[in-house]
């Protein structure tokens, strides 16, 4: 899997309230305009400038806070391709790789806002094209990488009817 | 070599030694979700064509986060989640009986017990004994139908806390303390296991403060063993014969240990915007507050309301005060003891049990600029439905002490 795309540079703990604040609760029932806030508590104007494809590139600890599914999906339904952080919140983590958004462990402080990159996601390497640089990436875990590579667990469970470990 | 709580409840499951870094897929003994991702599941679970439950008697959906509705779209949720209970057959917890975490600990958690819950603080039952994780709506989803979830078996950190908490400090100080040591990420991915003489001292009650709170320190779950005032409270909530011993071995390997002397504590305050921004209440006092908040899955318990009645009984406050009892039996048991009284008295709004303000849906929304000290477990920016609005974190006592006052103010001068 390779994604190439413009970053959106945000720092440390981003907290799913950020992504999708509770005030906007009600608009669970209707995702897409849900995800017409997405980010707005950390960047009121990302909803707006964000385009289909981008990246998002952020410090640690992103994604901290509630068990939301709504917050990785309303960054994929934004149109951003994959996350970068320095570390992520376990329960965003697991869910966006359920729902087939590719998320990134790295050193981000290299990444600059605008720059373009581009990751290799089985490899694990993040390449800063506009600097010049190659970032290496921690690996997703296999099991994890799998599910990532079906297109989710959704995908996943259709096609082998359970969980599948090995294989 | 010994295994932690986590490997031995993980072990048991899979009738095999199980270790921590190890991807399984393990039993589970409940599932749950709330009103606010428990309609995601269920749409999940159509589009997989697997309407249906693994244990109707194990499977459970909450109407607490909305509750009652402020808006039509969130009934209509509501709807959603009411047919899917009578479709399947599972458990309905509906308006007014409680908060997910709160109910759970009174009538299903139990030692040993492997608990998945879509939304974050389903960690609380871990005081009881049992691995209880967040995940979401798809996860929780899966599990309701095939009864089981595959499990990544967290490292553990250890935290031994010595001594006693001196008067006025109280669990939820040392779980501020210890986040504000260890940081927001301090335990990500990692069990958190507490132990210790202070540990033991603490009610059942005051120790679902501390699990409630393992995920702020970005923690996969928080576990306590089991001991005579587990027995007790399983007893008092009519469950004695769900008791067992669950310890972990005097040889576990535990990835990093730290040592906390409780008897050196003070009342702590965590600052907008994140629960690790904590600061000594020395620093605190002063900060104008508008609207104070009691309750919420953190400190919404029978004791958490004892301890703040005792202080406003006889008084009057100076912010509002919002006052919500975390489940019906909390409710009807401070009802019995007076306890509602003193707070309405005081000039509280009391609010029927829920999630309330905590989660900026309804019932206490902070105004632009508004300062409010909550017993909540989280303090986002927009965390409780404002932006602009800042939030502080603390224990019942000084909540209590602080409404009285108008400012953030030291619990120990009203004890
Ligand atoms: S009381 Fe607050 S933290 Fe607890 S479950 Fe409800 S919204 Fe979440």
């Amino acid at each position: 899997m390779r994604i190439k795309g413009r970053v959106w540079k945000f720092g440390d703990n981003i907290s799913t309230d950020h992504i999708t604040p509770g005030r906007y609760f009600h608009l669970r029932s209707n995702i897409q305009e849900l995800a017409r806030h997405v980010m707005e508590d950390a960047d009121p104007e990302f909803p707006r400038k964000v385009k289909p494809g981008d990246i998002i590139a952020a410090g640690k600890n992103f994604g901290l806070g509630s068990s939301r599914e709504y917050a990785p999906r309303v960054i994929k339904i934004s149109g951003v391709s994959c996350i970068l952080a320095k570390s992520f919140a376990r329960i965003f983590y697991r869910n966006a790789i359920n729902i087939g958004l590719p998320v990134i462990t790295c050193d981000t402080d290299r990444i600059d806002e605008g720059d373009e990159v581009e990751i290799d996601v089985e490899k694990g390497i993040v390449r800063n094209l506009t600097k010049g640089e190659e970032i290496p990436a921690s690996p997703i875990p296999p099991f994890m990488l799998r599910i990532l590579e079906d297109g989710g667990i959704e995908e996943h469970i259709k096609k082998y009817g359970d969980f599948r470990l090995e294989e | 070599m010994g295994k932690t709580i986590t490997e031995k409840i993980f072990s048991e499951k899979l009738k095999r030694d199980v270790r921590a870094g190890e991807i399984v897929v393990s039993p589970i003994d409940l599932a749950f979700v709330q009103d606010g991702t428990g309609p995601l599941s269920i749409e999940e679970l159509e589009k997989l064509n697997m309407v249906r439950v693994f244990d109707s008697g194990k499977v459970i959906l909450f109407i607490d986060h909305a509750s009652p509705s402020p808006r039509r779209e969130l009934s209509n949720m509501h709807i959603k989640l009411r047919e899917f209970s009578k479709k399947t057959g599972c458990i309905l917890s509906d308006v007014g009986y409680g908060v997910c975490h709160e109910v759970v600990v009174e009538e299903y958690a139990s030692p040993g017990d492997v608990i998945i819950g879509a939304d974050s603080h389903t960690c609380t039952a871990g005081a009881l004994g049992a691995f209880a994780t967040g995940m979401g709506s798809t996860d929780v989803a899966l599990g309701m139908a095939l009864g089981k979830q595959w499990f990544r078996v967290p490292e553990t950190l250890r935290f031994v806390v010595q001594g006693t908490l001196p008067p006025g400090v109280y669990s939820k100080d040392l779980i501020l303390h210890i986040i504000g040591m260890i940081g927001a990420d301090g335990a990500t991915y990692k069990a958190m296991e507490f132990e210790g003489e202070a540990i033991e001292k603490l009610s059942m009650e005051a120790r679902f403060t501390l699990t409630n709170m393992a995920v702020e320190a970005g923690a996969k779950t928080g576990l306590i063993a089991t001991d005579e005032k587990t027995r007790e409270y399983l007893k008092s909530m009519g469950r004695e014969e769900k008791y067992r011993e669950i310890k972990p071995d005097a040889d576990a390997e535990y990835e990093k240990t730290y040592t906390i002397d409780a008897s050196s504590l003070e009342p702590v305050v965590a600052f907008p915007h994140t629960v690790d921004n904590v600061k000594s209440i020395k620093e605190a006092e002063g900060i104008e507050i508008d609207q104070v908040y009691i309750g919420t899955c953190t400190n919404g318990r029978l004791e958490d309301l004892r301890i703040a009645a005792q202080i406003l009984r006889g008084r009057e406050v100076r912010t509002r005060l919002i006052v919500v009892p975390a489940s019906r039996k909390v409710y009807l048991d401070a009802l019995k003891e007076g306890l509602i009284e003193i707070f309405v008295r005081a000039g509280g709004a009391v609010i029927s049990p829920g999630c309330g303000p905590c989660v900026g849906i309804h019932q206490g929304v902070l105004g632009d600029k508004e300062r409010v000290l909550s017993t909540q477990n989280r303090n986002f920016k927009g965390r409780m439905g404002n932006p602009e609005g800042e939030i502080f974190l603390a224990s019942p006592a000084t909540a209590a002490a602080t409404a009285l006052e108008g400012k953030i103010t030291d619990p120990r001068r009203y004890l």
